[in-house]
């Protein structure tokens, strides 16, 4: 074999294998089909009622909080399809966006790219330290992230020592990067569409992609496949960390204002919106398409309900029923397909 | 091999049998620091310092029973700070329409239970992970808080009560909350240790179908261990209410993480099926004075968060990276003897 990209291996798989695939494909097609039209019917109830939903500034706001939102979905995307999770997301991206913003305000010429990559640099190693826990402590990932939310949090809070970065000791360059646009769209959803459709292409058609459903599938069955499970966590956890770090940068460029809670409780939504993408708990299937539609639906339920004058902390209210509907309905459905899967095999033997 | 290498291997192979003992390091350690505290933190062993400590692991402690029983089992409930906050703002909404306290804290303790059934429900009768379930419930209950009662806050609770939760037993400096400590402390540790649904939490841990095979429903038995957890999580809301004299919808906020700390730091394994409950005491102690000691010697809350981020991961580290340890040692022993 040469070293051509390993494309999903759909030459080689059994008629069975094409039939299982199509009805998962149609449950996940299902999922994104029922987000887009339960966020038609959303927009719709909110134009009708006021109008001034659809306005150009607001559509602005629901894409720019859409691109930061569906950025840190990517990651957990990533992380959640493996069967792991990372709660640490919210202090990672606050850490980020203060030593960014620290750094910005101390050295106003450097460039925006500059600060992406270290915004990203920092995120990522906060992940590779989840990571190496979660792989060689054998820990869940569960408990080693609600630690580390705590520890980077802390340590934020720490550095911090109660200061703020106001918007006016940022660089105008900085700020301009958080508001410009490039053919009508912000550079901030522009980012957002890069890393989704990088993401989503290596997860769909790569080797390295298929490596992790099949380890979200089965830890045991990957190993023996091959598939170096630890380093491929690791990386996991670190290209969660990364794009974490990277919806820093693109928070301080948005607000311009940063203090030491930045992005507290971000990790719920974030969840949320996986899971309402129809990403699986257990591991082994969705889609960051999903994901990122999820965060979509999550970011215009919360503008809609400032819109409709409705009591703002119904929204976190909402996000938690979310989450549970979502897995409900992942449930109900995972026990249709396997019950159909079962009627089909017994046909056959 | 040498000398030294036997020497540094019985001294692993010691280490190891006493991390095993897991419970007895855990309150040799705690007696360690609480002396260390005492005699270089200022005013950390007086005896109005021993109220205020009692005090603030008060909802850990109680939260940390039901919670330990649930863990065994090889469950988790992230949702109970969430409970603990739905319960003060419902308290404090209550208190407000000019209800009666006999009939709020009832109320509220129902109401706790309620929403562990909640938990229970989805875990044990749809079967979804824990996990996911309670991370929902707990953006659900704390949302719920805020809609109950805003960001706003309640104060002016009868003095009858809160003076009792602050004070003294007549004539003594021990709280009268410690009471309601070691009642409860007391009820969980022989329920766990010395009745047949104390077994059967550890069997179903242990393995749900052998659990199944010898008679036990493990559905039945979790969903009753939500609801308490529930129910201990809305009695922990009030007591923080009666406490601060304050209702607000973001009381406990994170407290879930202090609780599981102190759960695993007492020896439970996150895995399931193995546990003591004189280790969480230990576990709740340990975290609680450490907190103190470092807050008398004026170190923020939010550096505090990262003392107990560290205790947790350690305390699920360290019983692992003993049996890598143990596991290195015999392999190097298995190899060196081999050639012989």
């Amino acid at each position: 074999m040469t070293a051509a990209p390993a494309r999903a291996d759909s030459a080689v798989e059994l008629p069975t294998a094409v039939t299982r695939r199509s009805s998962l494909d149609l449950v996940l097609r299902a999922r994104e089909l029922g987000i887009v039209l339960a966020l038609a019917a959303l927009v719709a109830v909110t134009a009708i009622s006021n109008p001034r939903f659809l306005s150009g500034q607001s559509i602005r706001d629901i894409l720019l909080g859409t691109a930061i939102l569906a950025v840190l979905a990517v990651g957990q995307a990533v992380v959640v399809i493996t069967r792991n999770i990372d709660l640490s997301v919210g202090s990672v991206l606050g850490l980020s966006a203060f030593t960014v913003g620290t750094l910005l305000r101390d050295n106003p010429g450097l460039p925006v790219v500059v600060a992406l990559l270290i915004g990203a640099a920092v995120g990522g190693a906060c992940g590779a330290v989840n990571g190496v826990l979660v792989r060689y402590g054998n820990v869940p990932a569960l408990v080693v992230t609600l630690g580390t939310l705590y520890v980077v949090r802390g340590i934020t809070y720490f550095w911090a020592g109660g200061q703020q970065i106001n918007a006016d000791e940022l660089p105008a360059g900085f700020l301009d990067f958080g508001n410009a646009t490039f053919l009508g769209i912000p550079y901030l959803v522009l980012i957002a569409l890069l890393v989704l459709v990088i993401t989503g292409v290596v997860l769909r058609n790569y080797r390295l992609g298929r490596e992790l459903y099949a380890m979200g599938s089965s830890p045991q069955a990957a190993r023996l496949a091959g598939i170096s499970v630890g380093r491929r966590t690791i990386g996991a956890f670190g290209v969660s960390g990364a794009l974490a770090g990277l919806a820093g940068v693109l928070f301080a460029a948005r607000f311009g204002t940063i203090d030491a809670a930045a992005g507290t409780g971000y990790e719920l939504n974030v969840v949320a919106a996986v899971v309402v993408g129809g990403v699986a708990v257990f591991g082994g299937s969705g889609s960051v398409w999903g994901a990122a539609l999820g965060a979509l639906l999550l970011t215009t339920i919360g503008s809609s309900l400032a819109v409709l004058e409705i009591n703002q902390f119904w929204q976190q209210a909402i996000v938690g029923g979310l989450i549970l509907l979502a897995i409900g309905a992942d449930r109900l459905v995972a026990a249709r397909v396997a019950a159909s899967l079962k009627k089909r095999g017994s046909h056959v033997s | 091999m040498s000398a030294e290498t036997a020497v540094a291997e019985s001294r692993t192979a010691g280490l190891t049998a006493r991390l095993a003992n897991w419970n007895v390091a855990i309150i040799a350690v705690t007696v360690v620091v609480l002396i260390i505290a005492a005699a270089t933190v200022d005013n950390f062993g007086t005896s109005q310092n021993f109220g205020f400590l009692v005090l603030d692991l008060l909802p850990i402690a109680l939260v940390a029973l039901p919670m330990t029983l649930v863990i065994v089992t090889g469950e988790i409930d992230l949702s109970v700070a969430s409970t603990l906050g739905l319960s003060s703002a419902v308290m404090g909404s209550l208190w407000n329409s000019n209800q009666p306290i006999e009939t709020i804290i009832p109320l509220c303790l129902l109401l706790g239970a309620v929403l562990g059934a909640v938990n229970g429900f989805f875990v044990t009768v749809l079967g979804l992970p824990s996990l996911a379930v309670t991370i929902g419930t707990l953006a659900l209950y704390r949302g719920l808080a805020f809609v109950v009662l805003g960001d706003g806050a309640v104060a002016d609770f009868p003095a009858v009560y809160t003076d009792w939760v602050t004070g003294n037993i007549a004539g003594t400096s021990i709280p009268n909350v410690l009471l309601i400590i070691a009642i409860l402390a007391v009820v969980f540790g022989v329920v766990l240790h010395a009745t047949p649904v104390g077994r059967a939490v550890f069997a179903v841990g242990a393995s749900e179908q052998a659990a199944r095979f010898a008679g036990v429903r493990p559905g039945r038995l979790k969903f009753w261990l939500y609801v308490v957890s529930g129910l201990v999580a809305g009695l922990a809301g009030v007591l923080w209410t009666l406490r601060y004299s304050s209702a607000r919808a973001d009381n406990g906020a994170g407290l879930e993480l202090a609780v599981v700390a102190a759960v695993l730091l007492g020896g439970v394994s996150i895995f399931g099926g193995k546990g003591a409950l004189p280790g969480v005491i230990a576990g709740v102690l340990l975290l609680a004075s450490l907190q103190n000691a470092l807050r008398l010697s004026d170190v923020s809350n939010e550096a505090l968060n990262v003392v107990t981020g560290v205790l947790l991961i350690v305390s699920v580290l360290a019983p692992n990276l003993a049996n890598a340890v143990r596991g290195s040692v015999q392999r190097r022993r298995h190899r060196t003897t081999k050639p012989l």
